[in-house]
């Protein structure tokens, strides 16, 4: 066994993993960086799959996060087109489907989350399509053309941006939701009623509170079997129904994994060299009493790449970086700071007809929500997310009052938990 | 050479804060900082193309609305992940009660 090319090693090579891999170059790291990805394409952004990918006029192209120039001149080792298959993590290697076996120091698990697939009878027709990457929704930009009827099964935030992105193409749309109305628990029921508005009003037909029995097949006609019996005829039907954290390889090397691979407040798993970050790991958020987390979120795969970089370079410093989440639907942008549910008390400010929503817990700040312009709704969610960071006790008549600027509301230093 | 455009007045622009100034073909972000002093960059963020007015100042920094990519307004720079390109600056003075940026 030599470990003396040993370096730190990163698997997936999405948002957590390619900025893990830059930051490690950031704070100073000279060892060898390898990023291995299992798609043949440079590290890319998700986020437009559902949104510009679909609706831009040109042919899309992936907005790469890095290209060849920063991978050289980073001298980060880019291994594409293969699969981790096993660690081991006595010898410290990783096995590759190819044959290759990568001696780590450190070991970055950053292997994102899978789609969800309906089970349903049925649901294995080719029409039945998923999103999670390029190739994804390149594949559903050449289905969805004008006149396309579409069902679209899931009223969460992607369901409901690809309900969007297929309505502007000409597409006709139907969203289907089981629970008794859109986007859960992730934000109030005022905002989820004003988004559902929006969609109606942009000619999508919103369905809720109906299970679904099964997909049939009427000659090139697909059609939705609702459980309350009617049934949604269609040419096309795209799933989001939530997605699932690929631990596979961190099963395999036994590591603990429960709603995604556990490790702690460092990002370190069971393993004291092997640590995860992004939609793939569950972890204790300070901010919330411990609270453990799976976060499926562009910024979070940012910042836990960040921070695990930081980790495997021995920093000792717990992420608490408050939870950011947005969505673009139509011309509308939502915006969630924190984690409303974690609240037992909510106050609305309106931002000029955005609804704004703050939710308090025991007094504290714990989330908050808006919908509406960019303009409206972007600069009051990240003073939110400033005073949730902050544990701020914000009088609830001061956040409710438009005229009191949200920023004269930062205590000047951090509040004591 | 020099195209000193007039902006606005001072008090259009909250301390510690940016407006959109549109002129021509270019759209600019104007900034007040707490001290007073005013700066002028491209309004759209180098990463992707989102208008930088509608982002947050925090001392010399704007922070883009969309991802929290962030920029010193005195210099242009990019200030780490996700934006890596600069943006441009304008200089801007304060003359007989308005603001002027040079377009050059």
């Amino acid at each position: 066994m030599s470990t003396q090319d040993a370096g730190m090693v990163i698997v997936g090579a999405g948002e957590a993993g390619a900025r893990a891999a830059m930051a490690l170059r950031e704070h100073g790291y000279t060892g060898t960086v390898t990023l291995i990805g299992e798609e043949r394409h440079l590290p890319y952004e998700r986020p437009p799959l559902s949104k510009a990918a679909m609706t831009s006029v040109a042919e899309p192209t992936a907005a790469f996060i890095l290209d060849e120039e920063r991978l050289t001149a980073n001298r980060i080792g880019h291994i594409s087109g293969v699969r981790a298959t096993s660690i081991d993590r006595i010898g410290h290697t990783v096995q590759l489907d190819n044959d290759r076996r990568v001696p780590y120091a450190k070991l970055l698990i950053a292997t994102g989350a899978r789609p969800r697939k309906i089970a349903i009878p049925g649901a294995g027709s080719e029409n039945v399509l998923y999103l999670r990457n390029f190739s994804d929704a390149l594949a559903m930009r050449a289905r969805l053309q004008p006149g396309i009827r579409l069902v679209v099964i899931g009223g969460g935030f992607i369901g409901l941006e690809i309900a969007a992105s297929a309505i502007a193409r000409g597409c006709s749309v139907i969203v289907v939701e089981m629970a008794p109305r859109i986007l859960g628990r992730a934000v109030p029921a005022e905002i989820a009623a004003v988004v559902a508005d929006h969609h109606a009003r942009a000619g999508v037909t919103l369905i809720v509170g109906v299970g679904l029995t099964a997909i049939e097949r009427d000659g090139t006609d697909e059609i939705v079997v609702l459980a309350d019996g009617r049934r949604l005829v269609c040419d096309a039907i795209i799933a989001g129904v939530g997605a699932i954290p690929e631990c596979g390889l961190a099963e395999i090397a036994g590591l603990t994994v429960e709603n995604g691979v556990r490790v702690n407040a460092q990002l370190v798993t069971d393993d004291p060299d092997i640590l995860a970050a992004g939609d793939c790991c569950s972890f204790p958020h300070p901010i919330f009493d411990g609270r453990r987390l799976r976060l499926e979120a562009w910024r979070n795969a940012q910042d836990q790449g960040n921070h695990a970089a930081r980790s495997m370079l021995g920093a000792m410093e717990a992420y608490d970086r408050v939870p950011w989440f947005w969505s673009d639907q139509h011309d509308q942008t939502l915006q969630i700071a924190g984690l409303p549910d974690e609240g037992d008390t909510a106050v609305v400010r309106d931002l000029g007809g955005a609804p704004m929503y703050f939710h308090l817990k025991a007094g504290r700040l714990v989330g908050a929500s808006a919908v509406g312009p960019i303009g409206k709704v972007a600069r009051d969610i990240r003073l939110a997310e400033m005073l949730i960071q902050k544990r701020a006790r914000p009088d609830p008549v001061l956040l409710a009052d438009p005229t009191v600027k949200l920023k004269s509301l930062l205590p000047t230093e951090p509040v004591a938990a | 050479m020099t195209n000193w455009i007039d902006a606005c007045a001072p008090d259009d622009i909250d301390e510690e804060d940016v407006i959109r100034f549109d002129h021509g073909t270019v759209s600019l972000a104007l900034y007040r900082l707490e001290d007073d002093r005013f700066f002028a960059t491209d309004g759209f963020c180098t990463h992707e193309q989102v208008h930088l007015s509608n982002g947050l100042v925090m001392g010399k920094i704007i922070e883009c609305p969309k991802h929290n990519g962030r920029f010193d307004v005195t210099t242009g720079e990019a200030k780490g992940a996700p934006v890596c390109v600069n943006l441009k600056t304008y200089p801007v003075k304060v003359e007989s009660g308005r603001v002027f940026v040079d377009l050059g």
